[in-house]
């Protein structure tokens, strides 16, 4: 099948799309775009996490035809040119980066949360990104991390 | 060899410092390379068909329906792997690909390439193998004492270790002895097996994989392929974790054997599943303990009896034991010693390295047996830790004088001394911070809390007299006007940041702010593997040799350029001066066009093989220690375990990078705390039964508490830097520290990890 499908605010298309695809697999083998990762491919690790028209989901757990007509924004749809995201440079400076497959799907899950509740409590945060494994870092430099992001985004709001 | 050269010290970035990783950009903007990322025009997908039965021999493989699946292009078995069909780390017992007999349930049968995944698949469906089943064996007990079917033919104990030292029967006031077990804990690293092999025109290979260790893949590689070692040529591609589990072979011969067959590049990627059949576990074990001590609390001796279950392949089961047997009775002054640990073949999943490789298992079951010497004594358990503790000029139980700092006692003091979390019984209960968490399962009714503490003892870098080295190949050279390192090893940057801490030691030694990490390849010499904690030592040392021999080329060029003594000459933050003139040019001046290469190797201080009878010998070359405390709520009615926090102290030597350092600490107690109360591959008649992230759970952020930690740098004067090892140490005492706690909330024994619910509740 066709799928038309806007990724990062582009249009795109990908031919001879077998129907049993996930997104993921669209993103990754199709459309040139790895960033969101395929650490278990059944929804348990987030590592594939990717807005769907601005909600956070599994893009491994969503068929690629659901994806028809919607719009997609990935990990690497964050930064802006060469300045990182602050999400993104939060996780540099904070040292929550270790092998970095966890990082992506991480990262827009933190997004999302940062966005959605300004400068979470320490439960929230854990709650929220509890879909998220990370097999390296004991999770406290990630904690650093969004602890980092939401407080540098919040004053920048302000 | 412990100080850092003085004059070159003050550039930024160097060792001691927490510059960022230089591939940390590019992880967080999902623009970094993984071996599952890889592309290649043309490339088709590689599939492994693997064996449903633990055990059974093969009477023959139709691959006629698999062959004609449109978009297949190739199906293959034993018979079209043209070099040797066995490879293994230390002995070549495992096939490429299964001729006759299957031996555990995920062998690699056949493989498949095709046009897609899918494709792919549905191949694999259609190949009908006939097995005949065999009887298994699957218990590590049984196979060392000599029971079961024959599974190699040298027979089914892969190593034997005795350690004996002193009089083991000498009489001892108080006894306490019991058995323990340690379940089988997979890396569950997230980036999957995976890679691309692309034939060359020279028909050879090149090979893009995750690994840890790129020479010791080539040579079993070539030799399956039947290829001269230098037509196969590796590159390291992104590696998403590794623990271990990438030490053995997964799918290179396999992609590689599609390719040269297929003459297409092809892609192989592993799905959880076939990640969990696809690399080796941490060896279960049933480990039998009796301590005798003196009734003030005295080590007189340790007996022990360890059987680790290697399944079906030897990995590097022979080294495992070495490990849990040279530190099976943990960080401790013990006269008289008396162990024997077992490494079996059993048709359970092969099983091999993983952090900690050995100690884990016996740290568990020496801790444990601290803790119940503790009760029977009526003594606290750190008091009597502390009154055992090893330190500098102790001997080991293979006679080994430890002959660096070892401040067991002081670790101990460390995480004892630390405030204890308090709940306020006035404030709101948020019951995220109770067991079951949201499950609201409790709002404090029937929780007990409870604390407990461990040490720990790892030997660091490879033991028994294996010639353990590094390369290094270091080009200096102006780069858009400024001096510029670019520095090639072969060794597996996994996620530990060797990157980052190769950059620091060159800024360090040469004063060079620019240092640019070269591909990790095949091209330059061996940098051994990504594992025993070994290469900011061994890999770091030997950056840390091209650059003395960098800068002492830049000095012989300036005392020539000059007409100066070479002694008068100094290198510091990029400029030469002499004491007399002041400075003498910019290095950049200097070098001009130039560039100056060196390669250096660097070797550990030598080790001794262990008597194969009494175990003495100087086995290691180095020894980690960390301790752990745990608070822990249990509640008792379900059997949930919340672990409150974890405080962790441990010694590093030097912290070359002391963000990374906290990392390896935070995540090795977070591998440590699955263990304890919730990793498991669980084995029914050698099926695995949970291979996902569904039923195999690793923690998660809100299973992981906050870490308070201390680390001591008390320098190893054997070692560059005075550096110590830092990956393992702190998941080995995690584990037992944390079920500690949980006997201290609920006062049972427990003597297996990890405490499942139901050993909590009685309903097991």
């Amino acid at each position: 099948m066709r799928l038309n499908v806007t990724v990062n605010d582009e249009p795109r298309v990908a031919d001879d799309v077998w129907e049993g695809e996930s997104l993921l697999y669209v993103l990754r083998e199709r459309l040139g775009l790895p960033g969101a990762k395929n650490a278990c491919e059944q929804g348990e690790c987030g590592s594939c996490t990717v807005y769907l028209d601005g909600t956070p989901v599994c893009a491994c757990l969503v068929a690629a035809g659901q994806a028809e007509g919607r719009a997609v924004r990935t990990v690497e749809g964050l930064a802006e040119g060469a300045r990182l995201d602050p999400v993104q440079q939060a996780f540099l400076e904070t040292g929550a980066v270790q092998c970095g497959f966890c990082t992506p799907g991480l990262i827009v899950a933190t997004h999302e949360l940062v966005h959605r509740t300004g400068v979470p409590s320490d439960p929230e945060i854990r709650e929220a990104l509890a879909g998220n494994l990370c097999r390296c870092t004991g999770y406290e430099k990630i904690m650093d991390a969004v602890r980092l992001a939401a407080t540098r985004i919040a004053e920048a709001k302000a | 060899m412990t100080t850092a050269s003085p004059d070159t010290a003050t550039v930024s970035g160097g060792v001691g410092s927490s510059p960022q990783r230089p591939d940390g950009a590019l992880k967080t903007r999902g623009e970094f390379a993984y071996s599952s990322d890889l592309w290649h025009e043309d490339m088709i997908w590689g599939a492994t068909l693997r064996s449903p039965h633990p055990y059974a021999s093969i009477r023959g493989i139709d691959l006629t329906e698999a062959l004609k699946v449109p978009g297949v292009y190739a199906v293959l078995t034993h018979e079209d792997v043209p070099g040797t069909n066995l490879y293994g780390l230390e002995h070549t017992d495992q096939p490429v690909l299964a001729e006759n007999v299957v031996r555990y349930q995920g062998e690699p049968v056949a493989v498949v390439g095709a046009d897609h995944p899918e494709t792919a698949r549905r191949a694999l469906a259609r190949i009908v193998v006939d097995y005949a089943e065999l009887d298994p064996l699957t218990d590590s007990v049984t196979a060392a004492e000599g029971g079961g079917p024959r599974l190699h033919p040298g027979g089914n104990v892969v190593r034997h270790v005795p350690i004996r030292r002193g009089d083991p029967d000498a009489p001892a006031e108080v006894v306490v002895s019991a058995e323990y077990q340690v379940g089988m804990q997979d890396q569950a690293f997230l980036g999957p097996e995976s890679g691309l092999a692309v034939p060359a025109e020279d028909g050879g290979i090149d090979l893009f994989v995750a690994t840890q260790w790129l020479h010791v893949d080539q040579r079993q590689v070539a030799h399956a392929l039947g290829l001269p070692i230098e037509k196969v040529r590796l590159t390291l591609a992104g590696v998403g974790g590794a623990f271990g589990g990438r030490e053995d072979l997964s799918m290179q011969v396999h992609a590689s054997l599609l390719a040269l067959h297929t003459g297409r590049p092809v892609k192989m990627v592993y799905n959880r599943e076939d990640s969990f059949f696809g690399h080796v576990h941490r060896h279960p074990a049933v480990l039998r303990y009796e301590h005798g001590a003196t009734r003030d609390g005295k080590l007189v001796y340790v007996k022990a009896k360890i059987y680790l279950d290697g399944g079906a392949y030897a990995s590097s089961t022979p080294a495992v034991v070495a490990n849990a047997a040279t530190l099976g009775v943990g960080p401790y002054d013990v006269p008289n010693v008396a162990i024997d640990c077992w490494g079996v073949y059993t048709n359970n999943p092969p099983c091999g390295a993983m952090r900690g490789f050995g100690a884990v298992q016996a740290g568990f079951a020496y801790e444990s047996q601290m803790d119940r010497l503790a009760t029977e004594l009526g003594m606290d358990p750190v008091e009597l830790r502390m009154r055992n503790a090893m330190a500098q000029g102790s001997v080991m139980p293979t006679g080994q004088l430890v002959d660096a700092p070892a401040p067991v006692a002081e670790l101990l003091r460390l995480v004892q001394e630390k405030p204890v979390p308090t709940t306020d019984p006035d404030s709101l209960v948020d019951i995220r911070q109770l067991p079951g968490g949201v499950s609201n399962t409790t709002h404090g009714e029937g929780v007990v809390r409870g604390i407990g503490y461990a040490v720990g003892i790892k030997n660091i870098c490879f033991s028994e007299g294996f010639d353990d080295y590094s390369t290094a190949r270091l080009r200096l050279s102006v780069v858009g006007g400024e001096p510029t390192v670019l520095v090639h090893t072969a060794a597996a940057e996994v996620g530990q940041g060797l990157v980052t801490v190769q950059q620091q030691i060159v800024r360090t030694e040469l004063g060079v702010r620019q240092v640019t990490i070269n591909p990790v390849d095949t091209t330059v010499g061996n940098g051994g593997s990504s594992s025993a904690s070994r290469q900011t030592y061994v890999t770091g040392g030997a950056v840390r040799a091209a650059c003395l021999a960098i800068r002492s080329r830049v000095i012989a060029l300036a005392a020539e350029r000059f007409g100066l003594p070479r002694k008068d000459i100094a290198l510091q933050d990029g400029k030469l001066s002499s004491a007399s003139t002041g400075v003498l040019a910019e290095l950049a001046e200097l070098l001009g066009g130039e560039a100056i290469e060196e390669t250096a190797e660097f070797r550990h201080r030598t080790t001794e093989p262990i008597d194969p009878v009494t175990g003495q010998g100087n086995a290691h070359v180095q020894y980690g220690f960390a301790a752990h405390r745990a608070v822990v709520d249990v509640d008792t009615e379900l059997g949930l375990v919340r672990v409150v926090e974890l405080a962790c102290a441990q010694d590093v030597g030097r912290a070359m990078n002391p963000q990374a350092v906290l990392g390896q600490i935070h995540g090795g107690s977070a591998q440590g705390l699955g263990l304890a109360v919730m990793e498991e591959i669980r084995i029914e008649g050698g099926r695995i039964r949970n291979p996902s992230f569904t039923d195999y759970l690793i923690p998660t952020i809100l299973d992981m508490p906050p870490m308070r930690t201390d680390v001591l740098e008390l320098a190893d004067p054997h070692a560059p830097y005075g550096l110590r090892g830092v990956g393992e140490p702190p998941t080995i005492s995690s584990t037992p520290a944390i079920v500690a706690a949980i006997r201290a909330a609920t006062g049972l024994a427990l003597t297996r990890a990890p405490v499942r619910p139901e050993h909590l509740t009685g309903t097991a």
